[in-house]
């Protein structure tokens, strides 16, 4: 086993009456790209959106076991849930830019934080943008409509906005699903290079993507966690039936 | 296949179809067309016999001579002030109400019990509201006939229609740009604050300004509870009484004892209450117009 960023202990998870994750343990390594894949509805993004605990927003949740980072539960009574979702930013399915100005939206999180003054923010918005490998194509439009980005920039505005509060973590919930192949080269050339200064997971239903981008792997069905190791051993040498047939397009 | 449909040869079939969708146009159109013939003439009506008596004075000189002569000035006042009034309380009652209504109020029988008693309260009828004021502010609270009771009550009634329309507009932003905002460590109110609110003002203000409009007509809630027959000067105070635009009408209309004699003048204040309430109309339209044009993310 790895060393580990974020521990996931025997986590079981409920929607009311409905068992959506079983007894699901790993662990994640730091500054990695550890993708979850699994066929749909088989609760990768459920899991993912427990990281930073945005299903608390969903009335009827129910959760047993233990999610740490850096050794620190994060359903301990001394997490603040407003600090946890500044550590661990997430890029969701589909774009989802605030109807503001492209400079505004990378500003928003570095307001609402309180990261210093007039100057520092637009600091970090370049910053970020730049991490983001978007700033030389926005730079000269700072001032425009997040929304006249094309569907891939906006992804990648998402993931600027995603680390201008300086993240340790970054949850990826399949990001390029709503992406033309082009631009989901430039965003997964993105989530390799963000693996140097932060953690990132990934989740996926395209294990090519999966393939391409990892270097640990999570293999989920109906909410079990089958299979978890080096990418390139869950690739080449399955050690599991289930995720053999997933792998070679039985099911999917 | 049954045996009628095949006896009548294809031709002829399809010649009936065409027949019942003329027919079916008719039915909808007529309707439709009679409505707004029977509207554009009580524009015309108005105009025709209201636009004579119209000029600088009438607009700005109180009535004379036992109200056959002078303007009408002291009821535009009234009017305009007993409406601001009535916003000054349920506005800023209503925005929050709606706020807590869609963002913090649990999805359960209480909360539903509670929104479908506001939507009630919006039919309730205007000259309920009207002794419920008198019951409330005039002699409860001892507010007296006044501005402020009667903007007060105005205000009661309006307060429904301005949580609906504003929950309403609340409801229309996208989830994605709360769950956006809190998932970079925003709390809920800041959300809210920065990510919902700004994006469903122009919603809330098109639903405000449609009250807006309905208040200055509005002359039940206002009968007992401040609106007076007669007055020289304008109110300076909000515990003075005031005249109001639709209240003059009535008296002109029906009241006066000389009613044939000031019946232009009676035209002539419908006129200016229909203008200035098409006034608002207007805008609440343009802003609707515009955020239909602005709201990309509804694409």
């Amino acid at each position: 086993m790895p060393e580990s960023k974020i521990t996931v202990e025997k986590l079981n998870l409920w929607f009311g009456e409905n068992h959506v994750l079983k007894d699901v343990s790993f662990s994640i390594p730091p500054n990695a790209v550890t993708a979850i894949m699994g066929p749909s509805g088989c609760g990768k993004s459920t899991l993912l959106r427990t990281v930073n605990r945005m299903n608390d927003l969903i009335l009827g949740t129910r959760v047993t076991g233990d999610i740490r980072i850096d050794g620190q539960s994060i359903f301990a009574d001394t997490t603040d849930v407003i600090d946890l979702r500044k550590r661990v930013g997430m890029v969701f399915q589909k774009p989802n830019p605030f109807p503001k100005s492209i400079l505004e939206n990378v500003a928003f999180g570095p307001r609402i934080h309180r990261m210093g003054n007039h100057a520092d923010i637009q600091q970090r918005v370049e910053q970020a943008l730049r991490h983001a490998n978007l700033w030389d194509e926005v730079k000269d439009r700072l001032h425009d409509n997040a929304f006249s980005l094309s569907g891939g920039q906006q992804q990648r505005l998402c993931t600027a906005r995603c680390l201008s509060v300086e993240p340790e973590i970054v949850l990826l919930d399949e990001p390029a699903s709503a992406l033309d192949p082009h631009s989901t080269a430039r965003l997964e050339e993105l989530i390799r290079q963000l693996k140097q200064d932060y953690t990132v997971v990934i989740v996926t239903h395209n294990m090519q993507q999966a393939a391409r981008v990892s270097d640990w792997c999570a293999f989920l069905m109906l909410g079990e966690l089958v299979e978890f190791g080096r990418t390139e051993n869950i690739f080449t040498k399955p050690k599991d039936r289930r995720t053999e047939d997933f792998l070679t397009g039985k099911f999917g | 296949m049954s045996t009628t449909e095949t006896s009548v040869p294809p031709a002829r079939k399809l010649r009936r179809r065409r027949f019942g969708d003329n027919v079916g146009f008719l039915l909808l159109a007529v309707p439709l067309a009679l409505f707004v013939l029977f509207i554009l003439y009580m524009f015309f009506y108005l105009f025709r016999n209201g636009l004579g008596v119209i000029n600088w004075q009438f607009l700005t000189q109180a009535p004379t001579k036992g109200m056959t002569e002078g303007g009408i000035w002291p009821c535009i006042v009234g009017t305009v002030l007993v409406t601001f009034v009535s916003l000054v309380f349920s506005v800023p009652v209503g925005i929050c109400a709606a706020v807590y209504l869609s963002e913090y109020a649990p999805a359960n029988f209480l909360t539903r019990a509670i929104r479908s008693a506001i939507r009630s309260l919006a039919g309730i009828p205007s000259i309920v509201y009207g002794l419920f004021g008198v019951a409330l502010f005039v002699t409860g609270l001892k507010f007296g006939l006044s501005v402020l009771s009667s903007g007060l009550t105005l205000g009661l009634m309006n307060l429904p229609w301005i949580i609906a329309t504003a929950e309403e507009a609340i409801n229309a932003i996208p989830g994605s740009f709360r769950e956006g905002a809190m998932a970079l460590g925003a709390t809920k109110w800041e959300a809210i604050r920065h990510n919902v609110l700004p994006y469903a003002f122009p919603g809330i203000l098109t639903g405000v300004l449609l009250a807006v409009a309905r208040t200055m007509g509005e002359t039940a809630p206002i009968l007992f509870t401040g609106v007076t027959y007669y007055t020289r000067t304008i109110p300076t105070s909000l515990s003075q009484k005031f005249m109001a635009l639709p209240y003059h009408l009535f008296t002109l209309a029906t009241q006066h004892d000389q009613i044939s004699t000031v019946r232009p003048i009676a035209f002539g204040t419908a006129l200016v209450l229909l203008v200035i309430v098409l006034a608002f109309d207007a805008v609440a339209f343009v802003i609707r117009l515009r955020v239909a044009g602005a709201n990309k993310w509804q694409v």
